[in-house]
């Protein structure tokens, strides 16, 4: 039978919790800081997971080198695919679209290993911000909820207008 | 049929014993398992009918002249005797095995709206169904030009009779298909009412009842009804089994879906005709370690008796509404007076995914999401919920565990 947590536990660690649930999560979750819309912007695009019903739009500003200057988001969906997105937003600032494209297939490799073998030293950096999401890995039917805002993002760079993630993931 | 003896208690720790899986550990915790409108978990019974048919006795059934054949044509269509008893159906010849009730939905939609409903004529859906009761109907309007209605739902989440009715007015309604206990918000349909409106105005009535199958006892006679569709997996059966009863004469009147072996009276290349019903609807190999399956689980559920799993469920159901609701920020929706063992609900600050995640890291598992429902989430105003649903193997402890672990997600989340 299971065993109810006992309720005189004082302070509980929810350490069992975290694995997933990092306090970046958590908080990118529940504040993300870049979950607005652009109102100047040059591309944008949608992702829909049909699968879970999790919406997400993307706005993307370059700047005149053709880098990524700003992005910003309005996330309909859990805490996971809200933090990604608002790391995402923050990681690819500075990038062009090649880079932002390579950064996306070492992002989603990890999200399904858990590692990234392949990403090399010009990775290593923008990785470590996104590691709080290696986690996923481990939830099979929660990748999907943290590659949502990417693949908007590459269909915005792209000039597709729609993505779905459910294309490719589990 | 033996001789069924029904325990006088409902014994949930002998019935647990039943069902294998549940010793299972799920990331190092007892598995609690609140996911069966999903589908259910398999009592050994059903395992052990499926292994011995496959160890003892399996050929193809129906044309074969040996042995093997004909014991296994018995044992699969002792099924679909068990199934007609379950139903009370008066005939045997009006079952119809399908590969799923969304196949027996299909079939619906093909045979009797293509070849019985003429266009001009409209559906009535309720605002509650599953997207399997939705989308055959929709393919149905836009290829015959038959219109699609949707009985609109109250806030408690019940099916609202008046505005019901009010779609019958015109006289254009030829068919009802309703789902008899919503996946989602457990409501369970008035179908008397539903039958009687109906009927008073020409149309036929054929109800989904996936989900009502497994919480009472379905009397299609005394329901009135014109056709019933139910799944097997969710009745502890197999998947890949499901069961369309309708009344012989209007079996009789549509034409057959698919077309290929085991349907036909002859074929020539100029021509075929038809078998007699119900083996025109059942065209192809069948499914016949399902249907073996299936029997073993129906005489399982007829062996604890429906009077004693509604009694059950509703002792659950009873006390998940007064733990969930307890739990500040928890929102259960749906508050239908007649309901099944389906609860779903809404945490503020939490997303239903992150709630069914952290549940499941402890051992807990519920469904989140839109539970292919999306118009029904529509008109609550949401994207998802979580759901926590009930079976035979279910016990209050379970419940409290589930209510426990959702205070510390609540925690967790603030």
């Amino acid at each position: 039978m299971p065993q109810s947590q006992p309720e005189a536990e004082p302070a509980d660690s929810f350490d069992d919790l975290r694995d997933l649930y990092q306090e970046v999560i958590l908080d990118r979750g529940r504040k993300p800081r870049h979950g607005k819309r652009l109102d100047d912007f040059d591309v944008t695009a949608k992702g829909d997971n049909p699968m879970c019903g999790d919406r997400v739009q993307v706005w993307v500003k370059f700047a005149g080198d053709g880098r990524i200057a700003h992005t910003g988001f309005d996330a309909r969906g859990c805490a996971i695919s809200v933090a990604s997105a608002d790391l995402m937003a923050e990681t690819v600032e500075g990038r062009d679209k090649t880079d932002t494209r390579a950064l996306f297939a070492a992002f989603r490799e990890m999200a399904r290993t858990g590692v990234c073998p392949q990403c090399g030293p010009a990775l290593a950096e923008p990785m470590e911000r996104l590691a709080p999401l290696s986690g996923v890995h481990d939830y099979p039917s929660r990748v999907k909820c943290a590659t949502l805002p990417w693949h908007a993002l590459i269909a915005a760079l792209d000039g597709t207008r729609e993505a779905t993630s459910a294309e490719g993931e589990p | 049929m033996n001789a069924i003896t029904k325990p006088a208690t409902f014994d949930v720790a002998r019935i647990r014993q039943d069902f294998p899986i549940l010793t299972q550990t799920v990331r190092g915790k007892p598995l609690v398992f609140l996911d069966s409108a999903a589908s259910a978990q398999k009592p050994r019974a059903v395992i052990d009918a499926m292994r011995n048919a496959m160890e003892t006795q399996y050929a193809n059934v129906h044309r074969g002249l040996h042995w093997m054949s004909e014991r296994t044509t018995e044992a699969y269509e002792a099924a679909r005797d068990a199934i007609a008893t379950l139903m009370n159906a008066s005939d045997r010849h009006e079952i119809v095995l399908t590969q799923s009730v969304t196949g027996a939905l299909n079939l619906m939609a093909h045979s009797y709206g293509r070849g019985v409903l003429q266009p001009g004529q409209a559906v009535v859906i309720s605002g509650m169904e599953h997207h399997s009761n939705i989308v055959p109907w929709q393919m149905l309007r836009d290829e015959r030009g038959i219109e699609l209605r949707v009985a609109p739902i109250t806030d408690a989440g019940e099916l609202d009779l008046e505005a019901f009715e009010a779609l019958f007015a015109d006289g254009k309604v030829g068919l009802v298909s309703i789902t008899h206990m919503s996946n989602v918000l457990g409501s369970v349909t008035p179908a008397e009412r539903i039958v009687a409106i109906a009927h008073a105005h020409g149309a036929k009535v054929l109800f989904d009842g996936s989900q009502a199958v497994v919480h009472r006892r379905i009397d299609v006679q005394a329901l009135g009804c014109d056709f019933y569709a139910w799944t097997g997996h969710k009745l502890y059966g197999p998947t890949g089994i499901g069961v369309l009863w309708g009344r012989r004469e209007l079996l009789e009147r549509m034409p057959p879906f698919l077309g290929g072996g085991d349907m036909i009276s002859s074929v020539s290349y100029e021509k075929s005709t038809w078998a007699e019903v119900p083996h025109k609807f059942e065209a192809g190999t069948p499914p016949i370690l399902e249907g073996i399956g299936l029997k073993a689980a129906i005489d399982y559920v007829q062996s604890i008796g429906y009077d004693a799993i509604a009694a059950h469920e509703a002792t659950l159901v009873d006390h998940a509404l007064s733990k969930l609701s307890a739990i500040d920020g928890v929102t259960i929706i749906g508050r239908a007076q007649d309901r099944g063992g389906v609860v779903s609900f809404t945490m503020d600050k939490a997303h239903a995914h992150d709630v069914a995640t952290l549940l499941d890291r402890q051992g807990i598992a519920v469904r989140a999401g839109h539970h292919c429902a999306e118009p029904l989430m529509r008109r609550l105003g949401l994207d998802s919920t979580a759901r926590a649903s009930f079976g035979v193997y279910t016990t209050l402890a379970e419940v409290d565990a589930l209510a426990d672990a959702l205070t510390r997600v609540r925690e967790f989340f603030k």
